[in-house]
């Protein structure tokens, strides 16, 4: 049965995939790609990926179509219909290359099998080691936070310069730290529709969810990750809806920098207290008298440092997008 | 040779491709992102297929559970995607300056209104 519905999944996904090819104009094709999205996301389930699915259903089905959107409304949803006299050369070079990998997939352990290389050396120590080492059940969490957190670390960086390189590219010199929308307010419609009402009401269930997805990632899927990322969608939910300056005044945008920069100095500092205690980089057991409590501690604060670093990020780059908007407009 | 067994690759291999192909062969920048959107995918795809192990469970430990499957994929990819929309939105950051100097997107005007310079 799972495997109807992994073959199911994966030919929609590749249908999806043939559409957009083949459709021209933006915005179909953001749509598609928010379908995609979707789609990618229910087969991580079916693949026991649950941690995983969480994330590209908020990111993939929902941040990434919603910002593709913003640049496709300052830069217009035509596509324009190249005729090159080249047009074979891609066709052919992608065959060639796809026809290659599909040979190189022949040497792949089957799909599935326990006792396929990847599924050896340091994994099954992660989950036998999990519960008396790390003492949360949950070992996607475990080996984010804990026994791989210099890289989570990297990644909680990289996510970070992204956010300044955003700031520099779209905010201009005189504008940095504000994000002040010079239209007085972009939403002239109705405030009483239905997508206000019910949406309103949503909000604060969704920052709501967001916290529980972020301090009950330890025993579910969930984590810093995930809950930042459904933390910002409530923000910038209520900024489609009421316009920038409302969401502005909520959080303004210094705020939002700070706190991105703090995000990823709590989770650096958490290593530096370790170090200070006498152990490894990121090595929690100095932060309590008990290793497995220390465990415990450690990973709560750095999940903590990752959600603050991911949420402000996102929360600051719709404010770049939809500010730059609004300038290009007036 | 079970062809169930290979399907998974089979479809990354294809995904891959299918966004290989709209990042070369379309001139709209934002499509082009699109489609390395699609390839990146593929590789997550790719990732947690391999971690997949046959009647295993999601790697939260429980009671009476003997199989779980890989829990490093799913550690890989759940930051992989969010960096790679912070990526993504540096690309589109950068492709709405390109409009504001250039008023278009596409690659073949810019290269038209760069060779008349």
């Amino acid at each position: 049965m799972e495997i109807f519905v992994d073959v199911v999944l994966l030919s929609m996904l590749v249908a999806t995939a043939v559409a957009l090819i083949l459709v021209r104009g933006l915005m179909a094709s953001i749509m598609l790609t928010s379908i995609y999205g979707l789609l990618s996301a229910s087969f991580f389930v079916t693949m026991d990926a649950v941690d995983v699915a969480f994330t590209e259903a908020a990111v993939g089905a929902g941040v990434a179509p919603l910002l593709l959107l913003m640049t496709v409304a300052l830069v217009g949803r035509r596509e324009e219909r190249t005729v090159s006299r080249h047009a074979l050369v891609p066709l052919l070079l992608v065959t060639m290359t796809g026809a290659l990998l599909i040979v190189g997939t022949l040497d792949m352990p089957p799909f599935g099998s326990a006792d396929a290389p990847a599924n050896q050396h340091v994994s099954p120590r992660y989950l036998q080691h999990t519960e008396a080492e790390i003492g949360i059940p949950n070992v996607v969490t475990a080996v984010l936070a804990s026994y791989r957190a210099y890289d989570t670390l990297g990644e909680a960086l990289v996510i970070f310069t992204a956010g300044v390189a955003v700031i520099l590219i779209l905010v201009p010199g005189d504008g940095r730290g504000t994000a002040q929308a010079t239209l007085p307010d972009p939403i002239s419609g109705d405030r009483q529709g239905i997508v206000h009402v019910v949406s309103k009401i949503l909000i604060p269930f969704v920052l709501l969810f967001a916290l529980y997805v972020q301090f009950h990632g330890d025993y579910g899927p969930g984590g810093g990750f995930q809950a930042g990322v459904i933390f910002a969608s409530a923000f910038i939910l209520y900024g489609l809806l009421c316009g920038l300056p409302a969401v502005v005044r909520v959080i303004p945008p210094t705020v939002v920098e700070v706190l991105a920069a703090l995000g990823v100095l709590l989770y650096a500092v958490t290593g530096v207290l370790s170090l200070l205690g006498g152990k490894n980089f990121l090595d929690y057991s100095v932060l309590a008298s008990d290793p497995v409590t220390g465990q415990h501690i450690g990973i709560i604060v750095i999940e903590l440092g990752v959600g603050i670093c991911v949420a402000s990020v996102i929360i600051r780059i719709y404010y770049a997008f939809a500010a730059h908007l609004d300038r290009q407009r007036v | 040779m079970d062809i169930l067994s290979y399907f998974n690759y089979w479809v990354v291999m294809a995904l891959m491709m299918l966004g290989f192909y709209i990042v070369i062969a379309r001139g709209n920048l934002v499509k082009k992102l699109i489609g390395l959107n699609i390839f990146q995918t593929s590789v997550f795809i790719l990732y947690i297929s391999a971690g997949n192990v046959y009647d295993g469970a999601a790697p939260i430990l429980a009671e009476g559970v003997e199989a779980y499957s890989n829990p490093l994929p799913h550690v890989l990819i759940l930051t992989a995607i969010v960096v790679g929309i912070a990526t993504t939105s540096v690309g589109l950051a950068l492709v709405m300056r390109i409009y504001e100097s250039y008023g278009t997107v596409e690659e073949s005007e810019i290269l038209e209104q760069d060779e008349a310079c």
